[in-house]
């Protein structure tokens, strides 16, 4: 049996960018107990809308060594197969190619992980969740490209429903070609990856701070049924 | 095989009978009978294993076909019912009575082609694409390469390798096309 | 459905939720007592790529949707600009954890529309590629069963088995997971020297993990306890949802291609598939154990009965501009999860007309694991997805 509503749907007018909006997210009017009415409109009330920060490195030089160090030593992935690639990060995790001796684990939420592996190619439904996920990770954190789908859009260059290029929406720190790549090709990346963050070039959360609104700009152009926030936190 | 074939043609006007092997036939139908045919198919003739439902565009005639598959699981019989149906406005009666997991293929075929199915369970949610207003997919009038290079960013320098183009450069360079 | 004495007892749910006129569950989202959560893509317990919804109350579930689409990419349509020859490089992506059976499918249809036979040597070779496909991804989802209750051992052997069989496959085809070894005519090379000394080694290792995986999965009294009597499929549904593979040989219907419409070497081999009648998830997970060990005997059987010297393949037309005649087929094989399919229409030119993949998941994981859902507890459904052996890729393509 259900109780009294309280609330009353608001339709919206039929324009452009209300086209595919879902029915959960339609603004509503509520009364409350006291008899006063407001209206909630939830993509913006419910969450927060500050734009992300770019955050200085520490200003004594040692210290920030000692960190990137830190960092460097302990990366943890996100769980996360998103395309033809993960089958081959499977036997990296065994004992025959042991990535945990590097200290490289998977998690399976983002808010705990450090590292985003785009592993193959990436349709337009998949690149809304990565780019939640992406956005939902505490700083600082990469992202590695596996695969030449990544780097120019490889067999499916011509596809309707794949993208061409990552770094137009992402900000990429490592590229691994092939397809697939062998598991120590992977391992390889790791490295490389590794050196980068100790010489203090793993500035991929900062890129995207500054450049927030030209990465918003191409994602929206893709994804046309936005439905969420415009920055995740 | 064949005296199924002939006891279906008692009842119904077949147009084409194509044979493949020994034990699968193709047969065509008109749009008003196909779902009888395949009615009786699985009533009467124990056809019990539906396999599966596509469409092929033939643009050059204006006319969508559509291919019923279904199998025999103890005499190891496959048959394809084929039915032809236009182009504009398509819509087709639907299947979802027989079995279960027809009203899945109905789905994906209003998503690429848009041919309508009226009553089928669920066949206006979008399946596999998300945020798409541009004409059906999979129709032969829609140019996919032109698509992807005004969406989607692709880097430049990218050169093609055909290996015929690349024999008739080596073999003929003087010739003239 | 146990029946409830002192040792086993599970709570009375068959009052609840309440039945609608229409025969559907009555779901009122706005009465708090039914939340609506999403079993994501983002997620250890789905077997790819694809994502749930659930509707719950406490927890067990009361209505599911699957939705899938992530990773679809237009397969069918980039087919109408490749020629014959150049599909093979995207078709073996189409079903990533096993791809033998794809690049099979379309080199016998085509065969079959040109009417080409192939010689000899290259149908053993073509069976032998075929087993070993089917054994390494066995050894990869055999002991994932137990991997979805908490028991990961089992997949920390089997990977590394797998990775041997992997090796044989890199010094015969040059890849490890992609090969694109079967071309319409036959197969690309003979075997190397000393392969098969080399298989043998690897295979008495899969002998003795087959008997290790069984004392520690099979005769497992937790696993046993969570298994036995869950999920259970009655045999009228085999017809009514299209089932196909081990799920329906474990309630009991026999369905196996390669003893039904016999392929390749297979009518020269001798072996039989294993069948059940309780079908719940232990007997299915029993079944592909099996089949484990069958495609290890498969595979001695087909190195002793190899001819040693022959063609392996077939003169073609010139690839580069074949014209494959007019006409349309259905072939079909035996993957690990049931029959696959290929539908092939050739109109007469040099690039296909239409080539459509009819995956045993196509069921499997859209209409039959929403109706298996209901009424399930929530820890259970990883278990119920790696029981049907769902694989996202070839739904969408």
């Amino acid at each position: 049996m259900a109780e009294e509503k309280n609330y009353k749907i608001i339709q919206p007018e039929n324009t452009e960018e209300n086209k595919f909006l879902k029915p959960e997210n339609y603004k509503r009017e509520v009364t409350a107990p006291d008899g006063e009415t407001f209206v909630v409109d939830p993509i913006n009330d419910y969450f927060c809308d500050a734009k992300p920060q770019p955050h200085a490195p520490n200003s004594i030089k040692i210290v920030e060594k000692f960190l990137n160090w830190a960092r460097s030593e302990s990366i943890w992935v996100l769980g996360y197969g998103t395309g033809c690639g993960s089958i081959e990060i499977y036997p990296l995790m065994t004992p025959r190619f042991d990535a945990y001796r590097f200290g490289v684990q998977q998690r399976p939420t983002p808010r705990q992980s450090n590292l985003l592996i785009i592993s193959g190619y990436l349709s337009v439904k998949t690149l809304k969740r990565a780019i939640r996920s992406y956005e939902q990770m505490p700083s600082p954190k990469f992202v590695m490209g596996l695969g030449s789908c990544t780097i120019n859009g490889g067999m499916y260059w011509d596809s309707y429903n794949t993208i061409n290029r990552l770094d137009h929406y992402m900000p990429v720190d490592v590229y691994i070609a092939g397809c697939m790549p062998r598991p120590e090709a992977l391992l390889a990346g790791f490295m490389e990856l590794k050196k980068r963050i100790k010489d203090g070039k793993g500035e991929g959360a900062n890129k995207y701070a500054e450049n927030f609104d030209w990465y918003k700009a191409n994602q929206k152009k893709v994804i046309k049924d936005w439905n969420m926030p415009d920055y995740n936190w | 095989m064949k005296d199924i074939i002939e006891n279906i043609q008692i009842k119904f006007k077949i147009s084409e009978v194509t044979k493949q092997r020994d034990n699968q036939y193709f047969i065509t139908v008109e749009k008003k009978d196909a779902i009888q045919v395949v009615t009786y198919l699985k009533d009467m003739e124990k056809f019990s294993n539906f396999i599966l439902l596509t469409a092929v565009d033939w643009i050059e005639k204006g006319q969508f076909q559509l291919t019923y598959l279904l199998s025999d699981p103890i005499l190891k019989y496959d048959i394809g019912v084929r039915t032809y149906i236009e182009r504009e406005n398509s819509m087709m009666d639907s299947a979802h009575h027989l079995w279960e997991h027809v009203a899945t293929f109905q789905r994906e075929l209003k998503e690429m082609y848009g041919i309508d199915f009226p009553r089928s369970p669920r066949v206006d949610e979008p399946f596999l694409l998300e945020g798409w207003d541009e004409i059906p997919p999979m129709r032969r009038d829609f140019d996919t390469k032109k698509y992807s290079e005004e969406t989607y960013f692709p880097r430049p320098g990218r050169s093609t390798n055909d290996p015929a183009e690349h024999m008739k450069k080596k073999l003929y360079p003087n010739e003239k096309k | 459905m146990r029946k409830n004495n002192l040792f086993h007892w599970t709570p009375d749910r068959s009052a609840f939720p309440t039945i609608g006129p229409d025969g559907k569950p009555d779901i009122d989202l706005d009465s708090h007592k039914l939340v609506k959560i999403w079993h994501g893509p983002n997620h250890p317990g789905v077997t790819g790529n694809m994502s749930l919804e659930l509707t719950i109350s406490g927890d067990e579930v009361v209505e599911s949707k699957t939705h899938v689409g992530y990773l679809h990419r237009g397969f069918e349509k980039l087919y109408e600009r490749r020629t014959w020859i150049q599909c093979f490089p995207t078709v073996v992506r189409m079903c990533v954890p096993e791809s033998d059976s794809n690049e099979y499918n379309l080199s016998a249809g085509i065969e079959e529309l040109a009417g080409i036979e192939i010689p000899e040597m290259a149908t053993w070779i073509r069976t032998l590629v075929l087993e070993m496909s089917r054994l390494q991804a066995l050894l990869r989802i055999v002991p994932a069963q137990a991997g979805t209750l908490g028991l990961g051992l089992g997949v920390q052997w089997g990977v590394y088995l797998r990775d041997l069989i992997l090796d044989r496959f890199e010094e015969l085809t040059g890849g490890r997971i992609y090969h694109m070894y079967m071309i319409p005519g036959g197969v690309r090379g003979l075997l190397p020297d000393g392969f098969k000394d080399r298989l043998e080694e690897n295979l008495k290792l899969v002998d003795e993990f087959a008997l290790n995986l069984k004392r520690l999965m099979l005769d497992n009294a937790v696993f046993k306890k969570r298994t036995i009597g869950t999920a259970y499929i009655p045999p009228e549904w085999v017809d009514k949802y299209g089932i196909v593979g081990f799920v329906s040989r474990a309630a009991g219907v026999m369905k196996d291609v390669r003893k039904d419409y016999p392929y390749l070497a297979y009518d020269q081999l001798d072996f039989e598939p294993a069948m059940s009648t309780d079908s719940d998830i232990y007997a299915r997970t029993w079944i592909r154990w099996q089949d484990m060990i069958s495609s290890v005997d498969l595979l001695r059987q087909i190195m002793a009965k190899m001819p040693t010297k022959g063609e392996f393949k077939a003169p073609t037309p010139n690839v580069l501009h074949w014209e494959v005649p007019k006409g349309e087929v259905y072939v079909r094989s035996e993957s690990t999860r049931g029959e696959y399919g290929f539908y092939i229409v050739s109109d007469g030119t040099k690039y296909p007309r239409r080539i459509n993949l009819r995956g045993p998941s196509y069921t499997h994981a859209v209409s039959l694991l929403e109706k298996m859902l209901v009424n399930a507890n929530i820890s259970d459904i990883a278990a119920i997805m790696v029981s049907l052996q769902t694989c996202p890729p070839e739904i969408e393509r």
